[in-house]
C-alpha cells in the first residue's frame, strides 16, 4: 500500500481555510514544545505574549507601529510575487529608503524645512525603485535569476548604509549614527505612538487593491504570473512589465524604509536593517498576495515580535522566541499548501 | 540473443486494446516483428502508433491483450523491464543530459556500474560498438556540442551498449538531413545482419520505402493493413493512411474570394539547432471570404508558421503582410490590433490562463477596448455582461463565469477560446488544430463558426491534421512537409490520394 | 610578509567554516534543490556545537550533534520542497528564520544558572586549537597552511574527495543528471526524489559542521547571530565556484580573504583607502556581476558556468 498525491479536479475551497487555521494551531503546539524543552511554561508564555502585544493601549500601539513597515514591505514584495518574480531584495530596498530620507534631511538644506519630510519620502521611494529595477532589468534582458541577484544586492545596500552611518555621514559627537533629524521633520504621531505611517500604509493597501484588481495593468500582471505564454499571445509585453512591477515593488519597500526612519529612528543608524524586508516576503506569501489580507497577517507577525519583547521583560524568556514562532507558523503552512491542489490517496496495488 | 529462429516472431502483440479518457487509442491491434526485419508503423498523429510502442517499453499498460517476446508471455511494467528483455526505444525528444559526455550518458543509471566507473574500459567498448555499427561518435564529446544526427547516434549506442536487440525508433529521420538519413540506413542494415530487429514509427513515405521490409498502417487505433513494402505502391499506402475521399461538404456561401488579406512571401525561419530550416521559403495568399487549409502531419512547421504570422516567432527572412501593411517580425500586440484572431494549437498552454476565471479569459482580447474598460480601469459590470453574452452565444458549459477555466472540459475550453477570438476577429482568423481532442458536437460547433467567419468576408487560415475536415471546409488546401509547402490545390481539384502523397513527402509539383 | 601570513591564517580559519558549508550546498544545489536555509542551519550548528561542548566537554560529540542538527533542519526543508512541493525560496527563508530564532533563543536558555542560563560569555573547557606540523609550519607564507586546526586538516582530504565523488563516481553522475535533466534521469531508472533528499540532508549536515567550526575553533564562543550572514556568503560562493567542489576553495580564499582583510588591517594599524564595509559587501557584488556575465555568455552557448538546469523547480513523475 502506498500514499500518493493526486491532482484535484477543482481547487479545494475548504482546504484554503482549513490549512492556515490548522497550521497556526500546529505551530502553537510546536512552539509549546520548544518552550517546554527550555524550562518554560508554554501557557504562561503565550499568555504573556498576547498581553504583551495587545494587553493595553500602549502595547497595542507598539504592535501597530511594528506592523506598518511589515505591511508595506509585504505589499511591495507581493507585487513582484504576482508575476512570480521572487524579490528577495526587499531588505535592501528598505535600507535605500532609509538612506534616501537621511540624505535629504541631512544635506538638502536648500529646500524649506516643511518640505524635507515629503521630499525625503519620495527620494526614498525612488532609490528603492532603482535598487529593485536593476535585478528586474537583468532578468528581463538576460534572464539572470532574480532570487540570487535581489539577495546579493541586500548586502551591498546594508554595507553601504553601514559605511554611511559609521563614517561618511556620521554625526561628530556620540556613536549613534547620522545626526538626528530636526524634530519638526519627524513623521507626526496621531494616537500615542501610532504615527502618520498608518495613513500611508492603509492608503497603499487601497491603492494597490485598486491597481491590482481593477485596472488593466493589474489584469495583465495577473496573466503574466499565471501563464506568461498565453499573456504574450494576447499582446502583453513580459519584459516591460517585469521592470515596471519591480520599480513599483522597490518603491514601496523604499517608502517603508524612509517612513519608518522618519517616524522611529530619526537617523540612519545601526539596526536599520531590522528584517522587515525578509519578513515582508513571508507576509506576502501568507496573505496569498491579497492587500487586505496582508493587513491582518502583518499585525499577527508584529504581535509575535512585540509579544516576544514582553516575554523577555515579564518571564525573562529570550525575545528570539518571536522569530521562532514566526518560522514555526510558516512550516506547516508550507507543507499544507499543496492540499488545495492535490489530495492524498492510498493505492493498494499497481495501477497506471 | 542473436540465434533467433526466423520463423518465430521476436515480438508479438496480440489483441492489444488501450483506452484513455474519451478516446480509444488502440483497438485490438495485432503486431508481429521477425528477427532481422524492420517494420514500419505508418499512420497520422493520433493513429495509435506511439501508444502501442509505449506499451512495449513499459510506459503504459494495455487494458487487454498480451505481449510475447521471443515466444514467452511477458508483463512489462517499466522501462527497466523492457530493457532487461532487450527492447529499447529512441523517442523523438532525446533522453540525454546536455552537459555530460557521451560516455557518461551511455552508462547513466546502469545497475551493475562500479563505484568508480572504469572510464577507459567504457570508452573502449563504445569505440568498439561504434566501429561495428558505423555509429561514429567521440565518447568524450559533450552532448550539447553534438549535432542532432550525432545525438541520435548516441541514443542508439545507449541501447546497443545495454544489450538491446529490438529497437524502436520514433520518427527517426524527422531531425536528420538526407545525408544523415542515409547513414542511419547503413547503421540499421548492419544491425539487421546480426539478427537485430527494429520498428520505425513514422508518417513519412520515404522512411517506409527506404527502411522497412513490412509496413503496418494504423488509422484511428485500428490496423488498416499489413503488407510487404516491396509489394505496395506509395499511393495505396497514402490512401490507407488518411482514409477514403469525403463525399460531402458543409453548407456555405458560394466561393467568391475578395482581395488579398494575408500574404506570406518567401518566409524562412532558420533552425539554430539543426540543419533543416523550420520554415523553408513558404509563400501563399489568403483572400477575403476564403478558407485556406494547411494540411500535413503535425510537426512539419505548421505551428511555427502561425506563430510567425502572429508575431510570436521571429522570421529569418521573407515578408508577411496583413491588409497590405507589412507585419513581418512585429509584436503580437500589433497583429492583434490589425484585427487578427488566433486560436492556438496548445489551448492549455497558450490559449487560456488556466487559473483565471472563464469571464476573465473571455475578456483577454477586448479588455483594452471601451467595451470593457474605461481608461485604465476595467469596469466589472461591463466585463460580466460581456462574458455572459459570449457564454450564451457560444453555449459554453460552465458553472458560472467565475469558475477557473482549467476546470472546464476540453470542448468548453475550446469554446471559450473560440468565443473570444471570433467575437474580436476583424480581418484574419488563424485556427490551429481547433477540433483536436473534441467530441462530435463540439467539433461541429467549431467548424460551423469557422465557416461563418469566412462567409462574413474574413480570411481564414485553418491548420488541421484531418484531411476530411479540410476537404469539408476549406476552399483551397496547402500541404506542408518539413517546413515547405509541397503544393496548393483547389479543394475541388484534388483528391485524398494526391494530398496524402504530399503529406508523406512523396510528391512535389508546382502550385 | 608576516602580515600576509597572518592574513592567510585568518582566511584559512574562517574559510574552513565557509568551505564545509559551501561543499554541502554545492551537493544540494547540484541535485536541483535550492536551500536558502543555510544561514539558520549554520547558526544552529554553531549553537548546538558550543552548547554540547560546554555541557559535556567532548568536542567530537559536539561536532556530531551539530551535524545531526544541520541534517534535521535540512530534512524539514527536503520534506517541504520535495515531497510537499512547496516553493523552495520561501521554505529556505522560513528555515533560516526558524533556525536563527531558535539558536538565539536556546543560546539564552542552555547556559549555566550562574550566568542567567546565558551561553554568551561562557568559555569552552577545550577548543580545536591549531596544531603546527613541525618543520612545515615555518615556511614563509605557505607555512600558514600547516599550522591549523584538525578541522582544517580534515578539509584538505574532504575537498579532493568531494570533487572526486562528484565527477568520478557513479553516484556523482546520478546527482548531476538529477539536477540537470530529472526526466531523463528518471527514465534511466534513477530515483530522483531519493537522490534529492539524500544530498539535501548531507548539505545540511555540512552546514552544521561549518557552523560548529566557528564556535569551536575560529572564535570559540557563542554570540547572538554569530554567523553574521556567512550563510548568505555560502550561497554566493556556490555560484562563484560554478557548482564545482574543486573550485570552491578558490572562492573561499578570495571571499574569506577579502573579509579577513578588514580585521587584519585594523589589527596591523594600517589605514585603508577602501572602507571596510565595501570589503564586506564586495563578495556579494562580485557574485552579482559574475552571475550577469554568466547569463550573457549563456545566451550564445551554455558554458561550464551554468547552474544546474533543474535547480529550484520541483519534479513529479506525473507532471506533464
Amino acid at each position: 500500500m502506498r500514499l500518493v498525491l493526486e491532482k484535484r479536479d477543482n481547487k479545494s475551497q475548504s482546504m484554503a481555510i482549513i490549512v492556515p487555521v490548522a497550521s497556526f494551531i500546529i505551530s502553537l503546539v510546536l512552539g509549546a514544545i520548544v518552550l517546554a524543552v527550555s524550562n518554560a511554561n508554554p501557557l504562561a508564555a503565550y499568555k504573556a505574549m498576547v498581553t504583551g502585544a495587545f494587553g493595553n493601549m500602549r502595547r497595542l500601539q507598539y504592535t501597530l507601529v511594528e506592523a506598518m513597515p511589515l505591511l508595506m514591505c509585504g505589499l511591495g514584495v507581493g507585487i513582484a510575487f504576482r508575476l512570480k518574480f521572487w524579490n528577495i531584495g526587499a531588505e535592501g530596498q528598505y535600507v535605500w529608503g532609509a538612506i534616501g530620507i537621511t540624505w535629504v534631511m541631512q544635506f538638502w538644506t536648500f529646500i524649506p524645512t516643511p518640505m524635507l519630510l515629503p521630499i525625503g519620502l519620495v527620494v526614498g521611494m525612488l532609490l528603492g525603485a532603482i535598487w529593485a529595477g536593476i535585478p528586474g532589468f537583468l532578468k528581463a534582458q538576460w534572464s539572470v535569476d532574480e532570487t540570487l541577484t535581489t539577495l546579493m544586492l541586500n548586502y551591498v545596500a546594508i554595507g553601504l548604509a553601514e559605511y554611511l552611518y559609521i563614517s561618511k555621514w556620521k554625526a561628530p559627537l556620540g556613536n549613534m549614527g547620522t545626526p538626528e533629524f530636526l524634530p519638526q521633520t519627524w513623521l507626526p504621531q496621531i494616537w500615542g505612538k501610532v504615527h502618520w505611517g498608518v495613513y500611508i500604509a492603509l492608503s497603499l493597501v487601497v491603492l494597490l487593491w485598486f491597481l491590482l484588481y481593477k485596472t488593466r495593468w493589474g489584469f495583465e500582471l495577473n496573466m503574466i504570473g499565471k501563464n506568461p505564454r498565453a499573456a504574450r499571445c494576447q499582446g502583453v509585453s513580459i519584459k516591460r512589465n517585469i521592470i515596471l512591477a519591480m520599480l513599483l515593488s522597490g518603491a514601496i519597500c523604499g517608502l517603508s524604509g524612509s517612513m519608518n526612519t522618519a517616524a522611529i529612528a530619526h537617523r540612519l543608524t545601526k539596526g536599520v536593517n531590522a528584517n522587515y524586508g525578509f519578513t515582508g516576503i513571508i507576509i506576502a506569501w501568507m496573505a496569498n498576495l491579497n492587500p487586505f489580507a496582508s493587513i491582518l497577517v502583518a499585525i499577527v507577525m508584529a504581535a509575535l515580535t512585540t509579544g516576544a519583547d514582553a516575554l523577555q521583560i515579564t518571564l525573562k524568556l529570550p525575545e528570539a522566541m518571536g522569530e521562532v514562532l514566526q518560522g514555526l507558523v510558516l512550516i506547516p503552512l508550507l507543507a499544507g499548501s499543496i492540499f488545495t491542489e492535490y489530495r492524498l490517496r492510498a493505492i493498494h496495488k499497481e495501477a497506471i | 540473443m542473436n540465434q533467433n529462429n526466423p520463423r518465430i516472431p521476436v515480438v508479438r502483440m496480440e489483441n492489444i486494446t488501450k483506452h484513455f479518457p474519451g478516446v480509444l487509442a488502440n483497438d485490438s491491434v495485432n503486431l508481429e516483428l521477425y528477427p532481422g526485419q524492420v517494420l514500419a508503423l505508418l499512420g497520422e498523429n493520433g493513429a495509435g502508433k506511439s501508444t502501442l510502442m509505449n506499451m512495449l517499453v513499459g510506459l503504459y499498460r494495455p487494458d487487454s491483450g498480451s505481449i510475447f517476446v521471443r515466444g514467452q508471455l511477458v508483463d512489462i511494467q517499466s522501462p527497466q523491464d523492457s530493457m532487461a528483455l532487450g527492447i529499447g526505444m529512441i523517442h523523438q525528444e532525446f533522453m540525454l543530459v546536455g552537459n555530460m559526455t557521451v560516455a557518461e550518458n551511455i552508462v547513466l543509471g546502469m545497475r551493475d556500474l562500479p563505484f568508480v566507473p572504469r572510464i577507459p574500459a567504457i570508452k573502449a567498448r563504445i569505440k568498439e560498438l561504434s566501429a561495428r555499427y558505423g555509429l561514429q561518435v567521440d565518447p568524450d564529446a559533450v552532448i550539447q556540442d553534438l549535432s542532432v544526427g550525432e545525438q541520435q547516434r548516441v541514443e542508439i549506442l545507449k541501447l546497443v551498449y545495454r544489450g538491446a536487440d529490438i529497437l524502436i525508433l520514433d520518427e527517426p529521420t524527422a531531425v536528420l538531413t538526407p545525408g544523415e538519413s542515409r547513414d542511419l540506413n547503413k547503421i540499421v542494415k548492419i544491425m539487421l545482419a546480426e539478427g537485430k530487429s527494429a520498428i520505425f514509427i513514422t508518417h513519412k513515405m520515404d522512411e517506409v520505402i527506404e527502411f522497412s521490409h513490412k509496413v503496418q498502417v494504423l488509422r484511428r487505433g485500428k490496423t488498416v493493413n499489413i503488407c510487404d513494402t516491396g509489394e505496395v505502391t506509395p499511393q495505396a499506402l497514402a490512401n490507407m493512411m488518411v482514409g477514403r475521399d469525403i463525399l460531402f461538404s458543409l453548407d456555405r456561401c458560394a466561393y467568391h474570394p475578395g482581395e488579398v488579406k494575408l500574404k506570406v512571401d518567401d518566409v524562412t525561419i532558420n533552425n539554430p539547432l539543426g540543419q533543416r530550416p523550420i520554415l523553408d521559403h513558404v509563400s501563399f495568399e489568403i483572400h477575403q471570404g476564403e478558407i485556406l487549409g494547411i494540411a500535413g502531419v503535425a510537426g512539419n512547421g505548421q505551428q511555427q508558421l502561425t506563430e510567425a504570422i502572429t508575431g510570436l516567432l521571429h522570421c529569418t527572412s521573407g515578408r508577411i503582410q496583413i491588409d497590405g501593411v507589412d507585419m513581418t517580425n512585429t509584436t503580437p500586440l500589433h497583429v492583434i490590433r490589425a484585427g487578427v484572431s488566433h486560436i492556438p494549437a496548445d489551448r492549455g498552454a497558450m490559449g487560456v490562463v488556466g487559473d483565471m476565471s472563464v469571464g476573465h479569459n473571455l475578456a483577454m482580447k477586448k479588455y483594452r477596448t471601451d467595451e470593457i474598460s474605461k481608461g485604465i480601469v476595467i469596469k466589472n459590470n461591463s466585463l460580466r455582461a460581456f462574458a455572459n453574452r459570449l457564454i450564451s452565444a457560444f453555449t459554453i458549459k460552465t458553472p458560472g463565469q467565475d469558475t477557473s477555466v482549467k476546470f472546464l472540459s476540453g470542448g468548453n475550453i475550446q469554446k471559450t477560446i473560440l468565443a473570444r477570438e471570433i467575437d474580436s476577429c476583424k480581418s484574419v482568423l488563424i485556427a490551429v488544430y481547433p477540433s483536436r481532442g473534441l467530441d462530435v458536437g463540439a467539433t461541429e460547433a467549431v467548424r460551423q463558426n469557422i465557416i461563418a467567419q469566412r462567409d462574413q468576408g474574413h480570411a481564414v487560415l485553418l491548420v488541421s491534421e484531418e484531411l476530411e475536415e479540410l476537404q469539408m471546409i476549406a476552399d483551397r488546401i496547402a500541404v506542408m512537409f518539413e517546413g515547405r509547402i509541397m503544393g496548393i490545390r483547389d479543394v475541388k481539384e484534388t483528391d485524398t490520394e494526391e494530398l496524402g502523397m504530399m503529406m508523406a513527402g512523396a510528391m512535389r509539383r508546382k502550385a | 610578509m608576516d602580515f600576509i601570513t597572518k592574513l592567510l591564517a585568518a582566511t584559512i580559519a574562517m574559510g574552513t567554516s565557509l568551505t564545509y558549508a559551501t561543499l554541502g550546498e554545492i551537493y544540494t544545489e547540484k541535485s536541483g534543490v535550492l536551500n536558502l536555509g543555510m544561514e539558520g542551519t549554520m547558526l544552529m550548528g554553531a549553537l548546538t556545537a558550543f552548547a554540547t561542548g560546554f555541557l559535556t566537554g567532548n568536542l567530537w560529540f559536539a561536532l556530531a550533534v551539530a551535524m545531526l542538527t544541520g541534517g534535521l533542519l535540512s530534512l524539514i526543508h527536503a520534506f517541504l520542497t520535495i515531497t510537499m512541493r512547496a516553493n523552495q525560496v520561501v521554505c529556505g527563508l522560513a528555515i533560516t528564520m526558524f533556525g536563527t530564532g531558535l539558536a538565539n533563543f536556546l543560546g539564552k536558555r542552555l547556559g549555566p544558572a550562574s550566568n542567567n542560563f546565558n551561553l554568551v560569555g561562557m568559555n569552552l573547557p577545550d577548543t580545536f586549537g591549531n596544531i603546527a606540523i613541525p618543520g612545515l609550519h615555518s615556511i614563509p607564507i605557505i607555512g600558514a597552511f600547516f599550522d591549523v586546526s584538525v578541522l582544517t586538516y580534515a578539509l584538505y582530504l574532504v575537498i579532493p574527495f568531494a570533487w572526486f565523488f562528484m565527477y568520478k563516481t557513479k553516484y556523482g553522475l546520478a546527482i548531476r543528471a538529477v539536477g540537470e535533466a530529472p526526466r531523463t534521469a528518471a527514465a534511466m531508472g534513477i530515483q530522483v526524489s531519493q537522490v534529492r533528499y539524500l544530498y539535501t540532508i548531507i548539505g545540511g549536515m555540512f552546514a552544521g559542521l561549518g557552523g560548529a567550526c566557528l564556535s569551536l575553533s575560529f572564535t570559540p564562543s557563542w554570540n547572538d547571530g554569530m554567523t553574521g550572514g556567512k550563510g548568505w556568503i555560502v550561497i554566493a560562493l556556490v555560484i562563484f565556484s560554478g557548482w564545482n567542489p574543486g573550485k570552491a576553495v578558490l572562492g573561499t580564499l578570495v571571499f574569506g580573504g577579502i573579509t579577513s582583510l578588514q580585521f587584519s588591517l585594523q589589527a596591523a594599524g594600517i589605514k585603508m583607502v577602501i572602507p571596510t564595509q565595501f570589503l564586506a559587501f564586495a563578495p556579494y557584488l562580485i557574485t552579482l556581476v559574475t552571475l550577469t556575465i554568466m547569463n550573457i555568455a549563456n545566451q550564445t552557448r551554455k558554458g561550464a558556468f551554468a547552474s544546474p538546469s533543474a535547480l529550484g523547480s520541483s519534479f513529479a513523475i506525473d507532471d506533464k
